[in-house]
């Protein structure tokens, strides 16, 4: 059944890539490297999902299933954030999010 | 449907038809119309009070309505109506409608306009026909509330300072009589049983002293703020000036009662004992408001400042005499509420008339109009003799009641303030009597004047209702004195047990 | 006897109100003059028919006059046992004063038809008189005190109306402001007597307050207050009210600046019926002021005895003739005031109250009289100064008649009326105290001096360029002007002692020569040197103004009285009072809640950088506490 890459390794790279994620969210201004930060936050819990399966419950397909919805969610997500990029984009000529503030305060 | 219950739904109805209609002619159409009828109804209110009393029956309240609203809380929605609501009802249709006819050429979103006037209104008429706390309670906030919106939008100045002044000051006070109501609830059976917010159930019962003594100032205060009771005035001089014509008359001639009858209602009915104890302070409080009143609008030059100070004059005399706690002082203030809203209405309704005229409102830039707009000058002066208290009118009924009353405190203490209090009337003359010199005698300062329009048939429809009425009590003051005096008697029967004499 | 009709004296000038006040600008001004002289004369009529039924036939059970109600309707009701009532009283000297004022106005009334003809607000003219008639006579049938004070307020504001008629004119303005507020403050002092009154006594009702077995007088001994009991307090601050409406000092000030007025109205109000009301008044409240508060009544006295010698002084230095008749009116009350407060209640002790309402009455005619005449001179002539008058009595044949007539009338000369009512009232003084007596006998003396100065100078003397002739008045003024000058001729031998007295019992009076003898020498005196110094142009008056120059100067400005109120008022209210509390109120009791509002929106401020807005900020802190809680969590776990 084991096959050699011990779990430890997917977890740190899903730790890994988990806080360049949190890292690029929270310092990048840029709304494009923001939704692709967060795209790697969320694959990492799909790694992280689908290795517990894996290697704690073979016989289960819960985290299978669940890193499937999580990829559906991910997809539609990016939809909807790219499409409205593109119309803040239009709106204001910048995609840098301090810049769009019209509606604060 | 009862009759009380009518008084809500009219309003209702009209604002429904003003989402309704389209154009500025069907508003006002409808408006007037809708007033007229809550008019109408209040005089067979009136007429319906005084025969089911003359019939014999002497319950506490008339035309009972009592349906569970909220049940796990004990909140009902309870209507009923004594002497003192039925006159303070009255009081709110004929203002209201004199103040349809006085915002007839509001030309900016005038539905908008109507629609938050009426509003205000419904708040106004549920507040008097209420006898549930809570239910109270929530008509109190729904008056307030379009207020915000009628000054800051179609008010003139620094309105939305104004507004916000007012409303928030309105509201902290609210935030202290929630306090109170609710102090109140939770000590309304203090021997167990069911809580209850209904007025008349809480005065059968006696609340605690030590509860008293910590809810009556609040719910006093509460109510106090919105009778201008000094030093909690400030929003009134503001608000007003800042305040369209309909809503100064509202507000002044019917939204400061709220504070004198539910300080009478609420306040010294289901809480006499620490009324009795306390009201020194608030004695010398409102004495003050009364002098101190008089003397502020002496000085002012705007029109509606020296109307607002004088507000503060006059509504500080009603709570004084609510305090005095016998019965022709609480008459007096009962009648010195109606009296004083409809001639502050008038005074109001004036001077909007005269600003959409002369386009000022300082007394200085005017001068000489009795010659030119002699009706409206005319009309002025008798607000102003009314106000200060000319027999023949209404104002010289209210004070003289007070002052009677108020001095047959067996107290030395509280004779010497009403001695005090009564030397307003002479203030009160002179500036009154300064306004009107200024303002309409003398020689035309301004040539522009000349062309001059007198009243149109709506402002003297407005001015002339209002004035009839100052009149009809200034002259037949009996049947409005004996409708009231009757129904102070659950309150005096409280009093007295507590304090024969 | 039934005196319900009495109702109508007072309803008839009062629908005549409603009725020229309403629809006045509708009719032609001619026709609302007649209708409200018409409406007038109805009611002097009904008063004169009042007057003989009461006098003559009704009035008296077994000799003694009695207080009739003649209907008393409960208008306001304060308390179990204080209530207002509006009625009809009718005794003595409520019947002389509704033919006294009825008269008067009549005469007012037609004469004001040919003075104001022509004038803008003819028709509002005859409402406000008609308003003021109305006013005027429930004050003195007013059965109660209450009713009284009603009414008081009324002629107050008719007063105001009428002073203020001519509105554009800022001098007639300005004098309609100050008379109202003067008396009005005195009417506080009204107010609050009547409430200390009414507190003891329990009652409003004149009936039984003035009885002096009644429970008023015998029961209210009461707490004392610097010295003087509550009852006589509220007596002096009652008398307070009199003194504003009577223009007694030091409250007299309104009464010079309120000639600003149409004259008609000058002779109506404030020369013949309202400036007495305040003598009415102590009359009508006379056994309380005698049996429970003498000491008020000494005060009524004294301040009587001062204001008419004040005013003599004052009068004889003034140059507006209407203003020396002012001075000259609160003079005359002066005297009225002083019997009131020399006389004793009940039989020949109450002399000086009877010649205070002889006096009244005469004093009415004939200084109505003088007003009217002074009108019909104003008229000729377009001036109010006597120094443009003079050797008027070629033009001015009537007026110049019947002034003289009047001016002998006040002077005291007999058979003239005022001989005999002055005559009285000196012989109460006389009898009661020397000094009052002298400063009456000295006032008696100036006024003919001050009468007669006046006379001499408007018809003899030197005449004047005119710019065109003066001409007589018309019929309508003249006539009333005769009426009014029989009636101060002969109205002196009316027995007044037989009709009007104290306590209602008739007595016999005869003149006392001891008295009388001196008081005519001095009034020939004072005519002597007035003719002496005026009938002819002559220097006398500008040198003994130049030698007694300070004391010229100072009653010429009236004893700078008018400078200390207008200090008090605008100097001293309006500065250090009323601005101050709008400061205070704007700057204090506003700022604190201004501040409260701007401390609450700095803290707002300040809490509001938490709130940036940026997502990546509220991350930042959601992650760090989240790392923050793992990291304490597996330190916990560990321990």
């Amino acid at each position: 059944m084991n096959t050699g890459i011990p779990l430890q390794y997917f977890l740190i790279l899903a730790a890994i890539m988990f806080f360049v994620g949190i890292y690029g969210f929270l310092t990048r201004r840029n709304l494009i490297t923001i939704l692709m930060s967060v795209e790697l936050i969320l694959n990492s819990v799909n790694i992280n999902f689908l290795a517990f399966n894996r290697y704690l419950f073979p016989h289960k397909m819960e985290g299978l299933f669940f890193s499937l919805f999580v990829i559906g969610v991910a997809a539609a997500e990016a939809a909807v954030a790219i499409a409205i990029i593109i119309n803040i984009y239009r709106r204001f000529a910048t995609i840098n999010v301090e810049d769009v503030n019209e509606m604060k305060y | 449907m009862d009759i009380l219950t009518l008084f809500i739904v009219i309003p209702v109805l009209t604002i429904t038809g003003l989402v309704l209609v389209r154009d500025i002619r069907q508003v006002r159409i409808v408006a007037a119309a809708g007033m007229g009828l809550q008019l109408i109804l209040s005089a067979v209110l009136v007429y319906l009070y005084l025969s089911v009393r003359h019939s014999g029956n002497t319950d506490e309240m008339l035309f009972v309505r009592d349906l569970v609203w909220f049940k796990s809380l004990n909140i009902h929605y309870a209507v009923g109506a004594d002497g003192i609501s039925v006159a303070m009802i009255a009081l709110t249709s004929l203002v209201v409608f004199a103040g349809i006819f006085a915002s007839w050429e509001v030309d900016f979103l005038p539905k908008e306009f109507f629609i938050s006037l009426i509003l205000l209104a419904t708040g106004v008429f549920g507040f008097f026909i209420s006898i549930d706390l809570f239910t109270m309670f929530l008509f109190y906030e729904l008056a307030v509330i379009p207020m915000y919106l009628l000054i800051g939008i179609w008010g003139s100045g620094p309105k939305e300072y104004s507004a916000m002044k007012l409303t928030l000051m309105l509201m902290g006070a609210s935030a202290l009589l929630l306090l109170g109501i609710l102090g109140i609830y939770f000590n309304s059976a203090p021997d167990g049983g069911q809580l209850t917010f209904n007025i008349i159930e809480i005065s059968r019962t006696t609340i605690p002293m030590s509860a008293q003594y910590l809810f009556f100032p609040l719910t006093f205060i509460g109510f106090g703020v919105l009778g201008a009771l000094f030093p909690f005035h400030t929003w009134s001089p503001d608000g007003h000036s800042s305040a369209p014509t309909a809503v100064s008359m509202l507000h002044a001639g019917v939204l400061m009662k709220l504070g004198g009858y539910g300080a009478f209602r609420v306040a010294i009915f289901l809480m006499p004992e620490a009324a009795k104890e306390l009201s020194w302070i608030f004695i010398i409080l409102t004495s003050i408001s009364v002098i101190y009143g008089a003397f502020g609008a002496i000085v002012q030059k705007d029109l509606k400042y020296i109307n607002a100070y004088s507000s503060v004059s006059h509504c500080g005399l009603v709570l004084f005499a609510i305090l005095m706690m016998n019965r022709t002082a609480m008459n007096g203030a009962i009648i010195q509420m109606i009296s004083h809203g409809l001639m502050t209405a008038l005074f109001f309704a004036l001077i909007g008339m005269l600003y959409g005229r002369t386009h000022t409102r300082m007394i200085n830039e005017m001068g000489g109009l009795m010659k030119v707009i002699p009706f409206l000058s005319v009309c002025y002066v008798l607000a102003g003799l009314a106000s200060l208290g000319l027999p023949g009118l209404s104002g010289f009924v209210a004070e003289v009641t007070i002052f009677v009353g108020a001095f047959q405190h067996p107290d030395l203490f509280h004779r010497i303030l009403t001695i005090v209090a009564t030397t307003s009337i002479v203030i009160t003359a002179v500036y009154i009597l300064r306004v009107i010199a200024i303002l309409l005698l003398g020689p035309v300062t301004n040539e522009h004047y000349n062309h001059f329009a007198d009243a149109k048939w709506f402002e003297k429809v407005s001015a002339v209702t209002l004035i009839s009425f100052v009149a009809l009590i200034g002259l037949a003051p009996y049947w409005l004195s004996s409708m009231i005096g009757t129904s102070l008697q659950p309150v005096l029967e409280k009093i007295i047990a507590i304090n024969p004499f | 006897m039934n005196f319900n009709y009495t109702l109508w004296i007072l309803a008839v000038p009062f629908l005549m109100f409603i009725l020229l006040g309403l629809a006045g600008h509708k009719l032609k001004p001619g026709l609302s003059g007649l209708l409200g002289t018409g409406g007038l004369a109805v009611i002097t009529v009904l008063s004169y028919i009042t007057a003989y039924l009461y006098f003559f036939r009704t009035g008296a059970t077994e000799g003694v006059y009695t207080k009739i109600s003649a209907f008393n309707y409960t208008w306001l009701q304060l308390t179990d046992k204080l209530h207002i009532d509006i009625g009809v009283l009718l005794d003595p000297i409520s019947v002389m004063m509704l033919v006294v004022i009825t008269t008067v106005s009549l005469m007012v009334h037609i004469y004001s038809l040919g003075y104001m003809k022509g004038e803008r607000g003819f028709e509002r003219f005859f409402a406000f008189l008609s308003l003021f008639s109305f006013s005027m006579l429930g004050l003195v049938v007013a059965t109660n005190i209450f009713q009284m004070y009603i009414f008081w307020e009324l002629v107050g504001i008719s007063s105001y109306i009428l002073i203020g008629f001519y509105y554009e004119k800022p001098s007639a303005v300005r004098a309609s402001k100050k008379a109202f507020i003067v008396t009005r403050f005195a009417d506080l002092g009204f107010l609050i007597g009547i409430l200390i009154l009414s507190f003891n006594t329990r009652t409003f009702d004149f009936i039984t307050l003035t009885d002096p077995a009644g429970p008023a007088i015998t029961q209210t001994g009461g707490a004392a207050f610097l010295g003087l009991s509550v009852i006589t307090w509220s007596m002096i601050l009652v008398y307070m009210g009199g003194v504003g409406k009577s223009a007694m000092f030091p409250f007299h000030i309104w009464l010079p600046d309120a000639m600003e007025g149409p004259t008609p109205v000058s002779a109506l109000i404030h020369a013949a019926t309202m400036v007495v009301a305040g003598v009415y008044l102590v009359a009508r409240m006379f056994p309380i002021y005698f049996f429970a508060a003498p000491a008020a009544l000494e005060v009524v006295a004294y301040i009587g005895a001062f204001s008419s010698l004040f005013a003599a002084v004052i009068a004889c230095t003034q140059t507006d003739i209407k203003r020396v008749l002012a001075y000259s009116t609160m003079s005359q009350i002066g005297y009225m005031m002083l019997a009131l407060g020399v006389s004793g209640y009940g039989g020949h002790d109450g002399l000086g109250f009877m010649a205070s309402m002889f006096h009244l009455s005469t004093h009415a005619m004939f200084k109505a009289l003088l007003f009217l005449c002074a009108g019909a001179i104003i008229h000729a002539v377009h001036s109010n100064f006597m120094t443009d008058m003079g050797g008027l009595r070629r033009y001015l044949p009537v007026t110049h008649l019947t002034f003289l007539i009047a001016c002998l009338t006040i002077a005291g000369i007999p058979p003239m009326s005022g001989f005999f009512s002055k005559d009285e009232i000196l012989v109460a003084a006389f009898h009661h105290s020397w000094f009052l007596f002298g400063v009456e006998y000295a006032v008696a003396g100036l006024t003919a001096f001050y009468m007669f100065r006046l006379y001499f100078s408007i018809f003899w003397g030197n005449e004047t360029h005119y710019h065109h002739t003066p001409h007589e008045a018309p019929a309508t003024m003249t006539i009333p002007l005769i009426i009014l000058a029989a009636g101060s001729a002969f109205a002196g031998f009316i027995p007044f002692s037989r009709l009007i007295t104290s306590d209602g019992v008739p007595f016999e009076t005869e003149i006392e020569w001891a008295v009388a003898i001196p008081s005519v020498l001095i009034g020939l005196a004072g005519i002597a040197v007035a003719f002496l110094m005026y009938s002819r142009r002559s220097g006398i008056p500008d040198r003994l103004a130049a030698k007694f120059k300070y004391a010229y100067k100072w009653s010429y400005n009236k004893f700078y009285i008018d400078e200390i109120y207008l200090f008090i008022t605008r100097g001293i209210i309006f500065r250090y009072i009323s601005q101050p509390v709008a400061w205070f109120d704007r700057h204090i009791v506003d700022g604190t809640m201004n501040s409260i509002a701007a401390v609450t929106q700095y803290i707002s401020f300040r809490i509001r950088r938490f709130q940036s807005g940026q997502l990546q900020k509220y991350a930042f802190v959601f992650v760090s506490g989240a790392v923050l809680l793992i990291v304490l969590l597996v330190y916990l776990w560990n321990q």
